[in-house]
């Protein structure tokens, strides 16, 4: 068995041969040419063949991805008869007297390199398009004919890099996923995988050697991990894995785009928990409506030293703009208690868990706060964020914290920097005190996130993490239920949002009590969302909801 | 010659698309229509030269429209920025 690590791009499990791209390969002639007003004619008649293949992919991306794909290609089509890039080719043919062929790869290669210096990734990305509309008119010249696929059976197909139209013209009923060396995840080939639902993992470099050709091949392109030749144990465990995808699948397509509604109409909203830009596809893939908490930490964990504002701006920065303009709800720091960093040189505490951490942390030592704070606003020109302060007990913090956020602001008008004025300010409800003054700390806020985790093991005064308390460390326990109405009332009566971002809003057994006391969102793991949107959508909460608040106060209730 | 400024709200910038979009309703015109940015000017029937200026969500451009049917042009082409980007 051998196993290889790439970067999954698009979900799913794929078995299967595995099949190395035949490109046909034509060496650029290059030569003077006598008669240029023939040489820019015969250019001319490819640029036309070229522009009107495109027409047909595009029409042929319509049929089997939809407009967003057929785009692409009625983009390239412009981009072969752009004036400026025509212009370049007319002037090596007419100028320097070279042969079309070789006009157009010079002229590829000064527009590609000027794509690939650009600082945005997306930019870069486009460096690729130049070339394949470039290759494409070159085949035209030469006559030459792409690559394709020569196997009767289904296969996983491996290539260096595909160029988008090389992804359009194969026989998709004969690739069951795709495996590329380069690569990148803004690359179209990534973007059109995803669209056609086929598994996609890019980057193994050289690891994928030549001579596995044909052998049996497992990728996940959930993990990035290809496997070949695997074991009894490894294969059984992916074959399982693809089994529960395509439930999953199946599920997805019955509830993607329908409402997170319940059968008699009171909706709430379901967002993601997500821990790195890198979950942002997984978050899009399961049609959640937005990211309910995105977790900083990350940042701070990645690096051997305190993040840069740069470099966490640009984190941000993917995640808000690559969610379309969905919410992005960003934590600061929560660092502490069980997550300790290195170079924070925290002193060791007898009880970390009431200790100096998250916002703790920031407001004693402004300047990491600062930093992030910065970074944030800069970042929320490229979307719609929410900023919210974890571990918090009294007003006052929240003020001081808001101060802070003023002081950033009014630094970004005076450089010229664009920041959004749409921002939403809120914070996690983790502290029997944040529950108890939840009514005054609205007045502060746009919104409570309720920590589920945190908050029962503070009401119950009961450590999470140790085992033997398992039985005294329950989150249904009525105080914390009760703790969550008594937050969503005030929460409510102040005219704010209130959400839940802890385990528990994924316990189904709980969704008809979250609903009956009227929380507005929940935050789940991406995969949780379609099991969640199909149980909500199952429930009448007219039925239950008076029983359920009753219970909740009732003296019955003696767990 | 008529003026506008706009500040992008594409969450991508002036992307491939919409610059493709742009060239196609920029070419309906008569005028010459530039788009300027930090001191580099572009002249909106490049495509490729367009996306090479990399404006980005936030980005303020300056628009120019001259010639013959400046007018109608001006106020389509703003129109249309406030559409799509």
């Amino acid at each position: 068995m051998i196993s290889v690590q790439g970067k999954g791009v698009s979900g799913g499990v794929a078995i299967g041969p595995l099949y190395c791209y035949q490109r046909a390969k034509s060496t650029i002639r290059r030569y003077e040419v006598e008669d240029v007003d023939a040489e820019w004619d015969r250019f001319k008649a490819a640029q036309t063949k070229a522009i009107e293949q495109l027409g047909e992919l595009a029409e042929k991306a319509r049929e089997e991805a939809g407009d967003e794909a057929a785009l692409l290609f009625e983009t390239h089509q412009m981009m072969a008869e752009d004036m400026e890039y025509e212009e370049a080719i007319q002037t090596a043919i007419r100028d320097k007297k070279l042969n079309a062929e070789a006009a157009v790869t010079d002229t590829a290669a000064q527009f590609a390199a000027r794509f690939a210096a650009m600082e945005d990734a997306y930019f870069q990305a486009r460096a690729a398009d130049v070339k394949d509309v470039s290759d494409r008119i070159i085949s035209a010249l030469t006559g030459v004919v792409r690559g394709g696929i020569d196997s009767p059976v289904p296969v996983i197909l491996a290539a260096d890099d595909l160029s988008p139209s090389e992804t359009v013209q194969l026989d998709k009923s004969r690739i069951l996923g795709f495996v590329t060396e380069g690569g990148s995840d803004s690359g179209h080939t990534a973007i059109l995988a995803r669209t056609m639902g086929i598994p996609a993992i890019i980057g193994v470099g050289d690891q994928l050697k030549p001579e596995y050709e044909g052998r049996e091949v497992i990728i996940d392109g959930s993990t990035g991990n290809v496997v070949i030749d695997a074991d009894e144990d490894a294969r059984s465990c992916l074959l399982r894995k693809m089994e529960e995808q395509k439930k999953m699948r199946e599920l997805l397509e019955q509830l993607k785009g329908q409402p997170n509604e319940t059968k008699d109409g009171q909706s709430i909203r379901v967002y993601c928990n997500i821990g790195s830009p890198d979950d942002v596809p997984a978050v899009l893939a399961n049609d959640a409506g937005g990211v309910g908490l995105f977790r900083s930490e990350f940042l701070y964990l990645n690096c051997d030293d305190y993040p840069t504002e740069d470099y966490q701006f640009e984190a941000y920065k993917k995640a808000l703009s690559d969610m379309g303009g969905k919410e992005v709800v960003i934590r600061t720091l929560d660092i502490g208690a069980d997550k300790q960093i290195g170079y924070f040189d925290l002193p060791k505490e007898e009880n970390p868990a009431m200790g100096n951490r998250a916002l703790r942390i920031c407001l004693n030592r402004p300047e990491i706060f600062h930093t992030q704070l910065r970074a944030l606003f800069r970042a929320s020109a490229f979307g719609k964020l929410g900023i919210m302060f974890p571990m918090v007990t009294s007003v006052w913090e929240v003020k001081e914290a808001r101060k802070m956020c003023e002081r950033v602001k009014e630094e970004l008008t005076k450089e010229g920097i664009p920041f959004s004025d749409h921002v939403e300010i809120g914070i996690m409800i983790e502290t029997p005190a944040a529950v108890l003054m939840s009514d005054r700390l609205a007045k502060e806020v746009d919104f409570f996130s309720c920590g589920t985790n945190d908050l029962t093991q503070y009401m119950l005064a009961c450590d999470r993490q140790n085992a033997d308390l398992g039985r005294f460390y329950n989150p249904h326990h009525p105080a914390v239920l009760r703790a969550l109405k008594m937050v969503c009332d005030n929460a409510h009566r102040n005219g704010i949002w209130v959400g839940i971002c802890g385990e528990l809003g994924v316990d189904l057994s709980l969704t008809e009590t979250f609903l009956a006391i009227g929380i507005d969102e929940l935050s789940v793991s991406p995969h949780s969302v379609l099991p969640l949107r199909q149980k909500i959508r199952e429930t009448t909460i007219f039925d239950v909801k008076q029983k359920i608040l009753e219970d909740l106060l009732s003296d019955e209730n003696t767990i | 010659m008529k003026s506008f400024e706009y500040t992008i709200t594409d969450p991508v910038g002036i992307h491939a698309r919409p610059a493709g979009i742009l060239v196609r309703e920029v070419k309906k015109y008569a005028s010459t229509v530039t788009v300027i940015k930090g001191g580099k000017s572009v002249n909106a029937l490049k495509l490729m030269a367009l996306m090479g200026m990399g404006i980005k969500q936030g980005d303020t451009v300056e628009v120019t429209v001259e010639g013959a049917d400046e007018d109608t042009a001006a106020a389509a082409i703003e129109e249309f920025f406030k559409a799509n980007l």
